[in-house]
């Protein structure tokens, strides 16, 4: 009744090829980003802003950048949390070395850093497909944490090994340090965010989208009807390490203020998989559904004891925790192994229906 | 000229000048190559068997090892709680088969995947729940007094180990070959509806890959955890295993065994010789640029199926 495109015509094609072609499904994303933009930072307390909704847009970041790379152009890599870390050091060096620079303009030239390692480690790809690459990326992630645990020039030289995020400002408003608030961490985290979710979309709706799924569809067809597998797979690789590049060094400034390499373990990129594949593969959405998912999940169950009012030993707990979220994943692949932005998709086409099904 | 020099010439001498110190590493990184073709064997099996890249292999040898362990220290004999624990292994396999894999029948590779994941993390925190987290010692009898052998100086519990991997791999061999299911496990491998169509039960089999796997993980728990005690880091072997296996190739019993040596020693070697150029605790990537620099040459790995694609 309510969600009903019936009667809406188009009459340019423009109207045609928006990103969002029926009305309601615009209303409702303004109205989810006017609740993020402007409802969450008025009401959320210190807490859920710091362990629940920063951790969120990092992810969905990450997220993004590893479902343009495995879910569009079909590339597994396991080397995500590599790449981050690559963002949030030369993040940290860049705006040491030269402190007055601009820390949005840091955050961007350290994701283009992270695009030329990503390009490195995706010179394999050509050669090598499916788990044989994944294994390959590990490669990645294991040599480059070594490399910023070993190489002290990445943490001039400090003896504890840690990076810190110094203060710095954007128009005035101190963004990052330990100053800076978490509302104003969340808000330019969610700008951040919102904008490179808006590039991503377009990015694959576009030449180089279609590009990237020819090849994952099938490559050797993609190759003969004239796609370059080099260049694209190459391409794919550098634009996701971008965005992992972004989520670290959001990670170091926005989120956590002061990291070691340890904040960029395997199991970072394990999780950011997760969120891909229980979200959907190839779909923008899912990475965001997915993020939600994975964080929120450790989240509640740490609280759940609480609320429900019992009394565990910590280790017990962990060890739940640890259990549970496995089972949940198994669960959910079981369920829909599609993700989330499956289970969406039947929702409207549910609700298209409704409330006269027949 | 200085560090060309300590890169490509020092090395080289070193081993040149002290031939027993270079056969010690040599040896210790081939009887580590062993426990290494251990563990990727497990993955290998089921690589095989259900085209299923079983992480949760890492953390079935941990699983196994606490269950071992758990049940000595309830006082159960060695010979008895080896049996229950390759008992819990096999109704483990007969579980994942039932609420894992039967549901997930032919998606993608990358959802069964993800769900290995998924189980990792189910295993890891069940076995931890009943067992606690505490690093245990484990014995069951291996003597681990250090012995020469011409001149180098060895471990008596890595030629154990080294020993006991071998008649692993034989008996697999033997099992593979000769017996009927052996011949069953290798039809569904090379093709599954085939095999599905002359009436080989491939739910059966799956039960039996896996709880082989399971098996090999108990024999890699008790080698990896005789040696270094049983602790959550355990299940970090995997993470040795998987520049074995593409090296060595997904498909290939004798590929694990042969990549798993080429990684020990190789390993070894380059820690002792080449690690302290550069910092050092290259062992944990030296093995993955190894075998990725492999995969430019050769992207099936040493001895597995020619990847051929069709349009």
């Amino acid at each position: 009744m309510l969600y009903r495109e019936s009667g809406q015509f188009k009459t340019s094609y423009e109207a045609d090829q928006a990103i969002l072609p029926i009305p309601q499904d615009r209303w409702f994303l303004m109205a989810v980003l006017l609740i993020a933009y402007l409802v969450i930072p008025a009401v959320s307390s210190e807490y859920m802003l710091q362990a629940v909704l920063i951790p969120f847009l990092v992810f969905a970041m990450a997220a993004i950048g590893l479902n343009l790379l495995l879910g569009y152009a079909g590339q597994l890599s396991l080397g995500t949390g590599g790449f981050m870390a690559v963002g949030a050091y030369m993040t940290y060096k860049m705006t040491t070395a030269w402190p007055d620079m601009d820390i949005i303009v840091v955050f961007l030239l350290s994701g283009l850093c992270a695009a030329g390692v990503g390009i490195i480690f995706g010179i394999p790809s050509l050669r090598i497909k499916g788990f044989y690459l994944a294994v390959a990326t590990l490669a990645a992630q294991f040599f480059l944490s070594w490399m910023f645990n070993k190489v002290e020039w990445f943490y001039n030289y400090n003896p504890s090994g840690t990076i810190t995020a110094p203060p710095r400002t954007v128009f005035g408003h101190v963004v990052t340090g330990p100053e800076a608030t978490a509302e104003t961490r969340y808000m330019v985290a969610l700008i951040l965010v919102t904008v490179f979710a808006l590039i991503a979309k377009n990015l694959v709706r576009g030449r180089v989208g279609r590009s990237w799924m020819a090849i994952r569809d099938m490559d050797i067809a993609a190759e003969i009807i004239g796609f370059k597998p080099y260049q694209t797979k190459l391409l794919a690789f550098a634009i996701s390490s971008f965005y992992c590049g972004i989520a670290g060094a959001m990670t170091l400034f926005l989120w956590l203020g002061s990291v070691e390499t340890e904040a960029f373990a395997i199991n970072i990129s394990f999780q950011v998989l997760f969120m891909v594949i229980i979200g959907g593969l190839g779909s923008i959405l899912g990475s965001f559904l997915g993020a939600a998912f994975i964080t929120l999940v450790p989240v509640l169950l740490t609280n759940a004891p609480q609320l429900a009012g019992l009394q565990m030993a910590t280790d017990l707990q962990k060890h739940l925790e640890v259990m549970i979220f496995g089972g949940l994943i198994i669960f959910f692949l079981i369920v829909e192994p599609h993700g989330f932005a499956r289970l969406w998709q039947i929702t409207k086409e549910k609700l298209r229906r409704w409330p006269f099904p027949y | 000229m200085e560090t060309l020099h300590a890169v490509f010439v020092a090395p080289w001498l070193d081993m040149w000048e002290a031939p027993v110190f270079f056969a010690e590493v040599f040896v210790s990184g081939l009887l580590t190559g062993v426990m290494y073709s251990l563990v990727a064997l497990g993955f290998v099996l089921i690589f095989k068997a259900s085209g299923t890249f079983n992480f949760a292999q890492g953390v079935m040898v941990l699983f196994a090892a606490l269950t071992l362990v758990g049940l000595m220290e309830k006082g159960v004999p060695v010979w008895l709680a080896l049996i229950l624990t390759a008992v819990v292994m096999v109704v483990l396999a007969i579980v994942i088969e039932r609420v894992m894999l039967r549901p997930l029948v032919n998606q993608e590779h990358i959802i069964l995947f993800m769900a290995t994941i998924g189980l990792a993390f189910f295993l890891e925190g069940f076995g931890e729940l009943i067992w606690g987290s505490n690093v245990k010692r484990l014995d069951v009898g291996i003597p681990e007094e250090p012995v020469m052998i011409k001149g180098v100086l060895l471990n008596s519990f890595d030629i154990w180990a080294a020993a006991i991997g071998a008649i692993l791999v034989a008996g697999l061999a033997v099992f593979f070959h000769k017996t009927p299911i052996g011949r069953a496990l290798r039809a569904v491998a090379d093709d599954h509806q085939a095999a599905l169509s002359v009436g080989i039960p491939l739910k059966t089999i799956w039960i039996i890959v896996w709880s082989v796997a399971g098996i090999v993980a108990l024999v890699a728990g008790i080698m990896w955890g005789g040696k270094s005690g049983v602790q959550f880091s355990l299940s970090l072997i995997a993470f040795k295993a998987l520049p074995v296996l593409i090296l060595g190739g997904f498909t290939s019993v004798p590929g694990a065994i042969v990549g798993g040596l080429i990684i020990g020693v190789g390993e070894k070697v380059a820690e002792v010789y080449w690690g302290p150029l550069i910092g050092g605790a290259i062992e944990n990537w030296f093995a993955y640029v190894l075998a990725l620099v492999f995969l430019l040459f050769r992207p099936q790995g040493l001895f597995g199926e020619r990847i051929i694609e069709r349009v």
